[in-house]
């Protein structure tokens, strides 16, 4: 027992395997995590990374083949009933009972947790209200919208104010609204010193929440830091253009890489470029569009936004994401340039 | 949709819990799963009167179509029907505690349980207890029908209720097995093919709708060593008041050993469920 209080989960080594027929899929492949208690920690990777194996082996729910996990100094496999009683988990592993009402699935909870009587009503009403459910709890969950589903399954994960939570995914899906809701109440269970886990396939989510991101492909964390050292690692972010003639694509392409310095990517739409604005404070995005004026080229649409997941895996995979991932490649240009 | 502003003060009200509770007892937290079983029958009752239209049909049709020509008349194959009728209809019935739990995995709900620092069985256990209460409701509506077309047990309100008892026991033994389908199948519709490819030999080739002897000598055997058929005769013997020991103590013996072997079968699986 290394008594280190300083780290709520600690990991070295994860490894899960499946097998499914003849097939052996490495699932997580040798994975070390260190969160620090009262962080929040972000695992970022496309689907079918492995992100939910690790959080389903740090909540108990899978035993690792190899490798040991800590979760607030509480080996998972040797100590799991203990780790069980620190820990919440939301996610679509961990969901709620669709058929009961809101109130209904709270009450379950509340009592499964010790609550008993009135102490469980008054508990399971605190969390309706907390979580803007007061007027839906007598409703069936299944008659609940995207964002309250996803409001009923964190209040469902809180009944009992976990220590530590792992929040698997927990905007895909959203609309905006929803997913400032769920980042709201991420924040204020961080101040109250709640340590986070949570995954994600968008990069702005991580941005927004964590303090430390992990970027995880294939089972394995292949970059790991704050997210301004992330970002660093592929640039601040990317310009997309939109020019009014396609023919002069190659041309904008030229002008392009003599101002920012790096070399653009022509996407098979003939009207579209896209190119990646370094951070070494030598190249303006400011200059693409006088410099592309002045060669009398009209760029009717133009933006700059935070690289995608994309470009971060393009940077450190040297390859795009795998095809079959959907949501992965959410808008990477958000912020249209109108200031 | 009505903007639900969330308040952060009564987020964080909420979130700042001084008192933990301490951890409630395995049959409490039982308990608790079988209100959530019971809750589930009253959200969705579909799922009792689902398996109660092929008994009433196969009792309409029995007792009326084969009834005169089997035992003579209606209304005495309806006395020799009902019990074999009763037991058909709960242990189809039994099918929905795999059914319900595979259910619960493909939802994800399954985890949220296991990721709870409660008594590991607890689950299964609570979900088989509110199960008791489905296997009595759909008695009572079986026997109900059966009174209303002729049965009149002559074991009286204790014979039936004796014979309910015991149906209630075997049940509970034989869902064990469905729980193991219920956890090593993938969808919820597997389970109900799998376990129906298992109940229908069960409850065809036993003593449920007419008497064996008439049966070609391999057929006879199985139906002889069927448990089922003991239990029918068992409780076919309560309810007409004059008990059969040798059955009860069979049936009785059989939920032992089904308990015995497929209760810890299910619980590993439980545990060890990836």
């Amino acid at each position: 027992m290394t008594a280190s209080p300083q780290l709520a989960v600690e990991a070295a080594g994860l490894v899960r395997h499946f097998t499914s027929g003849k097939k052996t899929t490495k699932a997580v492949d040798g994975v070390d995590l260190s969160i620090p208690t009262g962080s929040v920690y972000g695992l970022l990777g496309p689907n079918g990374a492995g992100k939910t194996t690790v959080v389903r082996m740090l909540a108990t729910l899978l035993r690792p083949d190899a490798g040991t996990a800590k979760v607030l100094g509480h080996d998972v496999v040797a100590e799991a009933d203990a780790v069980r009683a620190a820990v919440g988990l939301t996610g679509q592993y961990a969901s709620v009972d669709e058929d009961l009402t809101g109130t209904e699935n709270l009450l379950m909870l509340a009592r499964l947790y010790g609550f008993r009587g009135p102490a469980a009503r008054r508990r399971v009403d605190d969390l309706l209200a907390a979580f803007g459910l007061t007027d839906a709890g007598g409703r069936q969950v299944k008659t609940y919208s995207g964002g309250m589903r996803r409001r009923i399954d964190l209040a469902a994960s809180l009944v009992l104010s976990p220590r530590v939570l792992f929040l698997d995914e927990p905007t895909t899906g959203l609309d905006p609204r929803s997913r400032n809701q769920v980042w709201d109440i991420v924040r204020v269970l961080v101040e109250d010193g709640a340590t986070v886990l949570l995954t994600t396939q968008y990069l702005e989510e991580a941005d927004q929440l964590a303090d430390r991101i992990g970027v995880i492909d294939h089972g394995r964390l292949i970059a790991e830091g704050t997210s301004s050292e992330l970002k660093h690692s592929v640039g601040q972010g990317a310009v997309a253009l939109r020019l009014a003639d396609a023919s002069r694509r190659a041309e904008a392409a030229g002008i392009v890489h003599r101002v920012l310095g790096t070399e653009p990517t022509l996407p098979t739409d003939p009207y579209a470029l896209t190119a990646r604005v370094p951070d070494d404070g030598t190249h303006h995005v400011a200059h693409v569009l006088p410099a592309l004026g002045e060669a009398g080229i009209e760029v009717p649409e133009f933006s700059l936004g935070q690289p995608s997941l994309d470009e971060v895996f393009l940077t450190l995979t040297g390859r795009p994401l795998p095809e079959d991932d959907q949501g992965s490649d959410e808008p990477a240009m958000e912020q249209e340039m109108s200031r | 949709m009505t903007a639900t502003e969330l308040s952060t003060t009564t987020l964080r009200e909420a979130v700042a819990l001084e008192e933990r509770p301490a951890r409630p007892s395995a049959v409490s937290t039982s308990l608790t799963f079988g209100w959530r079983a019971l809750l589930k029958i009253k959200h969705v009752p579909e799922q009792l009167f689902d398996v109660l239209v092929s008994p009433v049909i196969f009792t309409l049709m029995f007792t009326y179509l084969f009834g005169g020509a089997l035992a003579g008349s209606t209304d005495a194959y309806i006395q020799f029907l009902l019990p074999g009728i009763l037991v058909q209809t709960i242990i189809i019935v039994t099918v929905y505690t795999g059914y319900t739990l595979n259910t619960d995995i493909t939802k994800g709900v399954f985890d949220r349980f296991r990721s709870l620092p409660i008594w590991r069985p607890a689950p299964i256990v609570g979900a088989l207890l509110g199960d008791q209460v489905r296997y009595t409701i759909a008695s009572i509506m079986c026997i109900g029908l059966g009174l209303l077309i002729g049965f009149r047990p002559a074991g009286g309100v204790l014979g039936v209720v004796a014979g309910v008892a015991l149906l209630l026991v075997f049940a509970f033994a034989l869902s064990w097995i469905f729980t193991i389908l219920g956890l090593l199948l993938r969808t919820p519709n597997a389970v109900m093919g799998v376990s129906m490819m298992v109940l229908m030999p069960l409850t065809f080739a036993s003593n449920i709708f007419v008497d064996p002897s008439t049966m070609p000598s391999g057929l006879q055997a199985f139906v002889d060593v069927n448990p089922v058929s003991h239990l029918v005769t068992a409780i076919r013997g309560l309810m007409a008041g004059v008990p059969v020991t040798g059955d009860i103590v069979t049936v009785l013996v059989s939920a032992v050993v089904m308990t015995a072997i497929f209760a810890p079968i299910t619980m590993y699986l439980y545990r060890n469920r990836r």
